[in-house]
Parts: structure tokens; sequence; C-alpha cells
């Protein structure tokens, strides 16, 4: 329909349609035209082995029969081992990580620290973002040998990658007044921080160092799977051994924890707001 | 046309918006609902269409008795019924040709919604209206580009294209500015005139109800404390709706001389 | 206000003795328990390793640089599985995750009681697992390979999308619902005209961010045998090829890059 056809007579009878969502006919048509033709070549590179499905079938249905009969007891003795190691890390790594990227995070905020602070600060959570847990615990095993070190270190980096970068952009977008009131009194930096700053950032620094627990532990059960200690490994030895209940069992107690965990940080989050 | 007989809601919270009002409107006539905020005038124009369930009593458009109709029932009953919004209530999101034509959705099947391929008289009926409300040239905005007045124009435009017997009308001034309260009143009591239409405009503004309607309802607590002609709203039936004020600025300025009698007495 | 007289002075504190007993109790535990923690990692590692790291990690970084640039030949049919992995998988999440977000949603849901908990334990179970694990469990299953990782990313972010669409469309406006019921549409129609249009543009948002989050996960996937570019990080890792698996860490940060480069550039455009 033409922007002048404004009168009512040359409307009337006309056809109408919805004004599609890219208005220029030639990228329209690229874009749906390369979208299907992406999508046929991503398929038709997928080779899927189907009677090796079909056969997977029994096993998928036993695995999922377990989960109404888990088994806790033969291996309970690696199941509490590897769960309390999990623990164990998330909660040292939590209290590391959040105490590290306070600093970093105040270093990141461009509007509170010093041009190099800033670029340092940043180039760091940039680093820890971009490299994936599993690949530093990788490298962090190959140097530092097996066991949960590595683990722990491994969420403490990581930690700090994403409770930095939050941190800073949550001070970043914080009111300007309330530090500017704090700064008129005649404060020194360090009060100013203390006044003008946590106050108004203690609350989500609160929330997402909860939330960064959660991911903490949920990480930590793939952390075995490299050696870097956990209920990873013997998830993964229950998986080798198809002891399917034993599996069913560790995921259970998972996904119970992270409720829970769930839970707290929510009740957690409703108390400091 | 539309009768309510004993109408009560009771919220779940224990407040009785509603106390059995009864209400007759016939066709064609427009009446103005006034009252306090929490006097239940937003709750009777949804018992009436069922967006709040009433929790008693009934509501019969012409013979159909509204309270006790299934789901499918209540969707053709409701095709009858066009509703105007405070807050305008359009689709933001969608075009104003979209939001005017889902004024028919009542009529057409899910595919061809879905679709957007409504039947050609639908779509000529939408013009037609757009033009009437002014809108033609904004047919394929998106509805969150448009100014309040134009996005009421719309949503009246979308009640309009049901072919409804009964406007319910929801404030439909309270978000816009006094000359466009004005302008937006007129449009909905012309339609109203020109359609054969009877409505239900629930109005704060009590000056600008007596400018436009043939008929005043006063509710109070969810009950009706005054029914008449606009020319009958004096200080103190306003006293009784409102509580105590000074309403002589709020009254029409023709009435001036009876006004300042009244005025004595209470003095 | 805890305002306290010492020796006859008022003198103002920011919270009352028990307050302040409390508060100093809890931090006493909370560094308790991060002593004990660490005392048993501490317990768990061979200290001579760790002093013994500095040497080994200049060790690698001397072995693993040059990266080996000619391996790049036999990356390019895992880079593109591993797009495939991340891109079909956010796809097929997607399909699920609608109608698993519309029934757990509390003002869609056709029944709060028994569907709402039921969606929630879904996106629950499927949020809690990573995806490593959901590859390691298809894998047992139905054999190892890129379909096994395909599903595995899809099972891992119904949970997670849903959650968040679940979230949205909870947050809509609900006189725009209103105005449509009340023009006498159906259940679904409601559906098409009132609510999609408004959750469009967070439905947009998830997909993207998801699929970004996806790009990363899928590189690691062959560590378990999933399929992708983990495949040859794990191979060259058994036989300590480290200029291969340098090659292959920038390959994946470049990789990371990109997809949150593509991710927002897309936001930014919906937005």
């Amino acid at each position: 329909m033409s922007a002048a056809a404004t009168d009512l007579d040359s409307m009337l009878g006309r056809r109408w349609k919805r004004p599609p969502l890219i208005r220029r006919a030639w990228l329209r048509w690229t874009l749906t035209l390369g979208g299907l033709v992406y999508l046929v070549l991503a398929i038709a590179s997928v080779e899927v082995n189907w009677s090796r499905v079909y056969e997977g079938l029994d096993r998928g249905a036993a695995f999922i029969m377990s989960f109404a009969r888990p088994d806790f007891v033969s291996r309970a003795g690696d199941i509490w081992e590897g769960l309390l190691e999990s623990l164990v890390m998330t909660v040292a790594a939590s209290v590391v990580g959040i105490l590290i990227s306070i600093p970093i995070g105040l270093g990141a905020a461009r509007n509170i620290a010093p041009l190099p602070v800033y670029l340092i600060c940043r180039s760091i959570v940039a680093l820890s973002r971009a490299l994936q847990e599993i690949i530093v615990a990788i490298l962090l095993v190959a140097i530092f040998g097996f066991g949960p070190l590595a683990g722990f270190l491994t969420l403490s980096f990581a930690t700090i990658g994403f409770l930095s970068k939050l941190l800073a952009e949550d001070i970043e977008a914080m009111d300007k007044t309330q530090g500017e009131a704090i700064r008129a009194t005649g404060a020194r930096w360090t009060q100013w921080i203390n006044y003008g700053v946590q106050p108004q950032v203690m609350p989500r620094l609160i929330g997402l160092s909860m939330y960064r627990l959660d991911i903490n532990f949920r990480e930590s059960a793939i952390l075995g799977l490299v050696g870097a200690g956990g209920i990873g490994a013997t998830l993964n030895t229950a998986f080798d051994r198809y002891e399917f209940d034993t599996a069913a069992a560790i995921l259970l107690v998972i996904i119970g924890i992270v409720m829970l965990l769930e839970y707290l940080s929510g009740l957690i989050r409703a108390r400091v707001r | 046309m539309l009768r309510l007989k004993k109408l009560v809601k009771t919220y779940k919270t224990g407040d009785q918006a509603l106390k059995a009002v009864d209400l007759e409107v016939p066709k064609g006539q427009v009446l103005a609902l006034i009252g306090p905020s929490g006097a239940g005038k937003s709750t009777l124009i949804r018992c009436i269409n069922r967006l709040v369930e009433p929790t008693s009593g009934e509501v019969w458009l012409d013979d159909i008795e509204l309270t006790h109709l299934g789901a499918g029932a209540l969707r053709r009953a409701r095709r009858k019924m066009g509703m105007i919004f405070q807050e305008y209530a359009l689709v933001e999101r969608l075009t104003v040709m979209e939001n005017v034509l889902s004024g028919r959705l009542g009529y057409v099947g899910f595919w061809r919604s879905l679709t957007r391929r409504f039947p050609q008289s639908d779509v000529d009926e939408a013009f037609r209206l757009l033009d009437r409300v002014g809108l033609l040239a904004m047919a394929d905005k998106r509805a969150d580009e448009l100014s309040g007045g134009q996005r009421q124009r719309v949503g009246i435009a979308r009640a309009l294209i049901q072919n409804p017997a009964l406007l319910l009308v929801d404030e439909p001034t309270a978000s816009l500015d006094p000359k466009t309260s004005r302008q937006i009143m007129r449009l909905i009591c012309e339609l109203c005139a020109e359609r054969g239409l009877a409505a239900i405009i629930n109005i704060h503004d009590v000056a600008l109800a007596q400018l436009f309607v043939q008929r005043v309802i006063g509710l109070r607590f969810g009950a009706i404390e005054f029914d008449g002609p606009p020319d009958a709203l004096s200080p103190e039936v306003l006293t009784t709706i409102y509580g105590e004020e000074d309403w002589q600025a709020t009254i029409k300025k023709d009435e001036d001389a009876e006004d300042d009698s009244v005025e004595e007495e209470l003095a | 206000m805890p305002v306290r007289e010492i020796s006859g002075a008022k003198v103002w504190r920011r919270r009352s003795t028990g307050e302040a007993l409390l508060r100093w109790f809890g931090w006493l535990v909370g560094v308790a328990v991060f002593l004990w923690c660490w005392q048993r990692i501490s317990a768990a590692t061979t200290w001579f390793f760790v002093w013994d790291a500095p040497r080994i990690a200049g060790d690698i970084l001397d072995r693993a640089t040059p990266p080996r640039w000619s391996y790049i030949d036999a990356l390019w049919w895992p880079i593109w599985d591993t797009l495939n992995i991340a891109t079909l998988g956010t796809m097929i999440a997607l399909v699920f995750a609608v109608p698993v977000a519309f029934l757990a949603a509390r003002n869609t849901s056709p029944s709060v009681w028994i569907i709402r908990p039921v969606a929630l334990l879904i996106i629950v179970a499927s949020r809690s697992i990573n995806s490593l694990i959901w590859a390691l469990l298809l894998i047992a299953i139905i054999g190892p390979g890129v379909f096994a990782g395909i599903i595995a990313i899809a099972i891992r972010s119904i949970g997670f999308c849903a959650k968040l669409l679940y979230e949205a469309i909870e947050e809509i406006d609900e006189t725009q619902v209103e105005a449509i019921s009340a023009t006498g549409a159906s259940r679904w129609q409601v559906m098409v005209y009132a609510i999609a249009p408004q959750i469009m543009p967070a439905f947009a948002g998830i997909s993207v961010f998801r699929w970004d989050i996806n790009i990363r996960e899928s590189t690691v996937l062959g560590l378990v045998g999933a399929g992708g570019i983990g495949l040859q990080l794990s191979s060259s890792l058994n036989t300590l090829a480290w200029p291969q698996v340098s090659l292959i860490l920038l390959v994946i940060l470049a990789a990371v890059v990109l997809g949150e480069w593509v991710s927002a550039k897309v936001r930014g455009a919906i937005i």
C-alpha cells in the first residue's frame, strides 16, 4: 500500500496484508533463503545411526525407569565422598571468587575507576568469561595435578568473570546523585564507596552471589569429568558401567540440591531487597 | 435491552464491590456511571461482559442471560458488547489495522486470524472506521507509535467493528488531556447516536459527563445512590455520592444561578 | 533505633547489642565453614605438584607455542559440526520450551495445581544438569556423535529458555489480554493476538542469548564424545600434542567471541 493512498474510496475493496517485519524485499528473501539453505545443509550433515539409536531406546527406557527406583545404597560411599567434595569446592570457590571479584568489579566500573585500572580489570573479566570452565579445568589439572584444588581454582576464576562484570554494570548504572551527596559532605574515597556506592549495589551483589553459588555447584558436578574433583567422576563411572540406577540417584541428588539452593537464594534475595 | 438483576460481586479478599445492583438500559441510551474510586464502577462494567465473574445475580442482554453461559456462548455474547479501556489496551506491538481487525476475532476462525486473512468485508469496514475516526493514514503504523488520543480512537474503532449493540466504556478519558478528552467523549457519543448504540460510560469527570450523556448513575460502595438526568446532579447529590466537598466548580457553568440558591441553603 | 545510654550519654548504634552479637556469630560460622572447606581441599592436594606448578606451566606454554597452524585444515569440519550442534540444538529446544513455558506461567497455565508444578519440574530438571552430563547420558544410550550432542544441548536449553520465557509471560500487560478477550476471541486467538506480540521481543532475545551460550557449550561437548571440535581437543590432549591444543583453544576463543558479537548485534537489532 503506498503512503499516498489515504482516501477511503481508493482503499475500499483492496486486500490488506500485514506489513512484513523486514521491509526491504531483497533482504527478506535473502535471509529466508539463506536460513533454509543452511538448515538443509546442517541437517544433511548430521549423521544419525538410526539402528544404534533404535537399540539405545531400550537403554533409554531403562534409564528413565531407573529414576523410579534410584539406587542410593550400593555406591553410597562414593556418592557421599563426591558430593561432599563438590560442596566443599563450591563453597570455597564462591567465597574466594566473591572476595576477589569485588575489587575487580569496582575497578571495572568506568564511573569510579581511573582508565588504566579500568582496562586491566576489564581484560581480566573478558579473559575469564571467554574461557570455558571445563577448558580452564583441563589446563589447571595439567598444571596442578588431579584433585579438588584445580576445581576450586577453576570455579573461583569463573566466578570472578561473572560477578565482576555484573557488579561493574550495576555500579555504572547506579544513581549518581546519591554518591555526589556523600562526596559533598567531604567524605574520603573509601567512605564514599562505603556510604554512597555500597548501599546501592549491596542487595544485587548478594542476590548475584547466591545465584553464582548455585551455578558453581552445577558446574562442580562436571569438573570431575576431567579429573578436577567432585561428584562428576562418580557420575562418569556410573555411566561407563551402565549403572543407571546409581546415575539416576546422583542426578536426583544434584537436582535436589540445586532446587534447595534456588529456594534459599530466593529467600535471601527477598529479604535483602 | 440490558438488564442487571441483583448483581453482586464479592472478591476473594471479602470486599463487596457490588451490592445487589439493579439497572435497566434501554436501546440507544448513553449513560454515565460516576462515583468515587473503589465504588465498583469498573467491576460493574467488567461483570457485564464477564471479564470479572459476578458472584450472583443476572445479566440479561436482550433475551440472553449471560452469567451462566458456557465459553462458546459467552464469546458469541461478547461480540455484541464492544469495550473501550482507560489505558487504551491496544496490543502495542501490532499495527493499527491489526488492532482494529482484532475486533472481528469473535467472527473469524482461528486459522484465518492466525494468518491475518480476514474477509474483505471486514477489511473494508476497518478502513471505513479508521476513516471515521480520522486515522486512515495510520493504518500500517504500529500502535505504540501513536499519541494517547489517537490510540483511544483506535480503541473505539476496535470496539465498533464488532458491530455491537452495547458499548462498555471504562474511563475513556482518564489518561488524556482536557481537550482530547472532550473530543473522545464527543466521538463516542456521536458514534452511539449514528448507530443507535447503548453505552455505559464509566467516568471520573462529572462536568464532562454532564455535557454529553442522557442519564447519570451514581455509584457509592457498590450500590446505586443516584439515577437521573444530568441536570438533576446537585451538590447534595454529589455529596451523597462522593462525600463532603465544595461542588460549585465541578458542576456545569450554565446552572450557576440555580447553584447559588442551593449554596445559600447549605450555608 | 537502638540508642543506648553509656555513662549517662545517649549513644547511637547502628544495631542493638543482640543483633550485633548475632551478626558476629554468623560471620564466625561462615569463616569456620570456609576454613573447614579449605582444609579439606588442602588435604586432598599433593602440594609438591603445586609448588612445581609454575615450572610445569612454563613448560606447557613453551611446548604449546607456536600453535601448529597447518592443523587448521583438519578443523573445518569439526567447526561446522560445532555450529550445527549449537544451532539445531537451540531450535529443537525452542520448539519444546514454548509450550512448557505457557504451561508453567501462572496466567496461562490451564491448571495451577497439577500442570504447572509438572512444567516447573521439567524446567528444574533440565536446568540443574549440565549439558556435558546430558551428553554423557545420551552417549550411553544412543552412542557417540553429533546427534547426541544436538539432543544434549536441546535438553539442557529447554529449561533455560522455558524459565526466562515463562517469566516474560507472567509480566505481560493483562489489560491487552482483557481487551482481546472482550471482543469474543477464543483462547487460542487471545494467545496469538494478545500474548504472542507482547512476548515476541523476549522470545527473540532469549533465543539468541541461548544460542550464544550453546556455541560455548558445544565446543566442549566433544570431550565426552558428543561431536564437534572438542573431539579434536580431547585427542590432542591425550597425545600431549600441545601445539594442536593451543590452536584449538584459539579457534574456540574466536568462536566464542564471534558468537557473542553476533548475538549482541541481533539483540541490538531486535530491541
